[in-house]
């Protein structure tokens, strides 16, 4: 018994952190998401059960958070960063040398600055007087203030920039595991390009494409600091996702125990999508 | 590195981008060429935002569009290069990111042994656990966080944001760290046990100098994903003096009436270079070899 115990004691500190800094909080979490705590001027929070859960389902404002961080994450997540980035992975088998080492430095660079700064650029690129719009003149095309006309379509890109590097190198990795053998059996019993891409190559690295998707989503779900710098949810709430929905109702509006509800409520949907990804990797442990 | 920050954790466990750029498979030149046409195109795309960030920062009349540098020079950084603009900053960015890598690299190492070296009935769910734990979104607690330091008068202090930052990032470093323990062989532990070592000793001793690599990208890593996060330290640090260049950067976006481009890009150019540095650093020395088979499995 002492020998199992000191064999496993290297696993104390790290236990107990985790223990006081992830799952206190987590557990901190489920207890105030059903009290009225506020951030000032309250003597103390009670107990007000469901009544937060049933406030945020009536309330537009976290309906219109729900539709924006679907949109956001369709848009950003399983369309642009995957497709993208399954694009880029595949046409980087077939380019030279050269060509495969610049972009894949670009696209990684964009995935490793800071998120504040990756904010940054891309309000730049997309402000009234960016380069956005600096371009569209250039080729007689009519301007926008994309920042106020399409919000959310902003930020999404934005996170498309940001994110696909990721799922580049994973699909680097997924495709060039797959043997080539079947791939040129195929191409010899005279199937084009699509129809192997189809036939082929996805059902190959299906488990990458789902694992991928988790990941994504699931980075996509906790944006903040990059719409944040870019929008601050506005103009209105017209890119208020989420986290910037939380951070608003908490802080801007006080009411922590709301905040905190729709934080829960954020955290099983992640903790949904982690488990599907964990039973996507199982194998691995 | 989203995170994400949390942004794609678990890439640097795959076998990434190098081996897969060797192994390009040769097609027609056609292909080639259209190959080539895409992925330039897409690298120009993706590098407007960047060539913004470089001219703008040695344009001292700055707008927000690129274009070559109307007026050229290294103004821009001279006027932010100051102690409270750049370097306090800076500095707390290092000891925040710093003290926190230390903390999770600290506690991640001991704690990868038990769990690559003995089995027992509940290391596998602690491992599913950790797994599990890598892919919350953290995002979504910051906000009861705030509430539980206020409570505990572990707002605005330092070492309570380092060790909050240490937590989120426990899980994936552990999980890392399991995984390059798992590649060094047993037989030279069992050798230093036979001489009577402990456990530490063997540890210390034996098994973290053979994996010095793995040690190295583990703590790089980390110290990446934090110094980009902006949400904690903007929540849990008040006190402008304690803030790091993350949340710096965005009261200089914020506050001032007329933004000085210039010196924004400027700021985030010299805040960006250590990540970018340390990245290249990371996928140099292993030299495209992060197949460790780690956490996304195709």
């Amino acid at each position: 018994m002492t020998r199992s115990l000191l064999r496993w004691s290297p696993l104390a500190p790290a236990t107990v952190v985790l223990l006081l800094f992830l799952a206190g909080p987590i557990g901190y979490c489920v207890v105030i998401a059903f009290t009225d705590t506020q951030l000032t001027g309250q003597e103390s929070a009670s107990f007000v059960g469901l009544a937060n859960f049933r406030h945020a389902f009536g309330d537009a404002g976290f309906r219109n958070a729900v539709v924006l961080t679907l949109v956001f994450t369709v848009l950003s997540s399983l369309v642009g960063q995957n497709t993208l980035g399954l694009a880029l992975a595949g046409l980087m088998r077939r380019a030279s040398r050269p060509v495969r080492a610049v972009t894949g430095a670009v696209v990684i660079t964009a995935w490793v600055i800071p998120e504040i700064v990756a904010g940054f650029l891309l309000y730049s690129f997309f402000e009234r007087r960016g380069t956005l719009n600096a371009v569209l003149e250039w080729l007689h095309l009519p301007t926008q203030n994309w920042l106020f006309t399409l919000p959310i379509v902003a930020v999404s890109f934005a996170n498309v920039w940001r994110g696909t590097a990721f799922s580049m190198l994973v699909y680097s990795a997924a495709l060039s595991e797959v043997p080539q053998e079947v791939t040129e059996s195929a191409e010899v019993d005279g199937a084009g390009g699509l129809r192997r891409l189809w036939y082929i190559t996805l059902p190959m690295i299906r488990r990458s494409i789902g694992t991928n998707l988790m990941l994504n989503t699931l980075q996509t779900l906790s944006v903040f600091g990059l719409i944040w710098a870019m929008t601050r949810g506005g103009p209105g709430s017209r890119s208020q996702t989420l986290p910037v929905f939380m951070y608003d109702q908490a802080f801007m509006k006080s009411l922590i125990g709301y905040g905190t509800a729709v934080a829960l409520l954020l955290l099983v949907v992640g903790a949904l999508f982690s488990a599907v990804c964990l039973r996507l990797m199982r194998e691995e442990v | 590195m989203a995170r994400p920050a949390r942004s794609a954790r678990s890439l640097l466990t795959r076998p990434g981008l190098p081996r897969a750029l060797r192994q390009a498979p040769r097609r027609g030149y056609r292909h080639r060429i259209a190959a080539d046409a895409g992925l330039l195109l897409t690298a120009v795309a993706f590098a407007v935002p960047l060539a913004w960030l470089v001219l703008s920062s040695l344009d001292t009349e700055a707008t927000l569009r690129v274009r070559l540098p109307a007026s050229p020079g290294l103004d821009n950084f001279s006027a932010v290069l100051t102690d409270e603009i750049t370097f306090t900053p800076m500095l707390n960015s290092l000891l925040l990111c710093g003290g926190a890598t230390l903390i999770t690299v600290v506690c991640a190492a001991p704690a990868a042994y038990p769990l690559s070296r003995f089995r027992a009935r509940f290391s596998r769910p602690y491992l599913l656990t950790i797994l599990f734990a890598t892919c919350l979104p953290i995002t979504a607690v910051m906000v009861p966080v705030y509430g539980l330091f206020v409570q505990v008068n572990l707002i605005d202090t330092r070492y309570g944001t380092a060790l909050f930052l240490a937590a989120a990032q426990l899980p994936f470093a552990i999980w890392l760290m399991k995984n390059f323990m798992d590649g060094v062989p047993k037989a030279l532990e069992e050798a230093a046990w036979t001489d009577g070592a402990s456990w530490l000793q063997t540890l210390w001793r034996v098994i973290l100098p053979l994996m010095g690599p793995g040690l190295t990208v583990v703590t790089i890593y980390t110290f990446i994903m934090m110094w980009g996060n902006f949400f904690v330290p903007f929540m849990l640090l008040l006190s402008p003096e304690q803030l790091p260049a993350s949340v710096t950067i965005f009261t200089f976006f914020g506050n001032y009436g007329a933004i000085a481009f210039g010196e924004l890009a400027a700021f985030s150019l010299l805040y960006s270079t250590p990540v970018i540095l340390l990245y290249i650093l990371v996928s140099r020395r292993l030299g495209g070899g992060f197949a460790l088979g780690g956490a996304v499995k195709g």
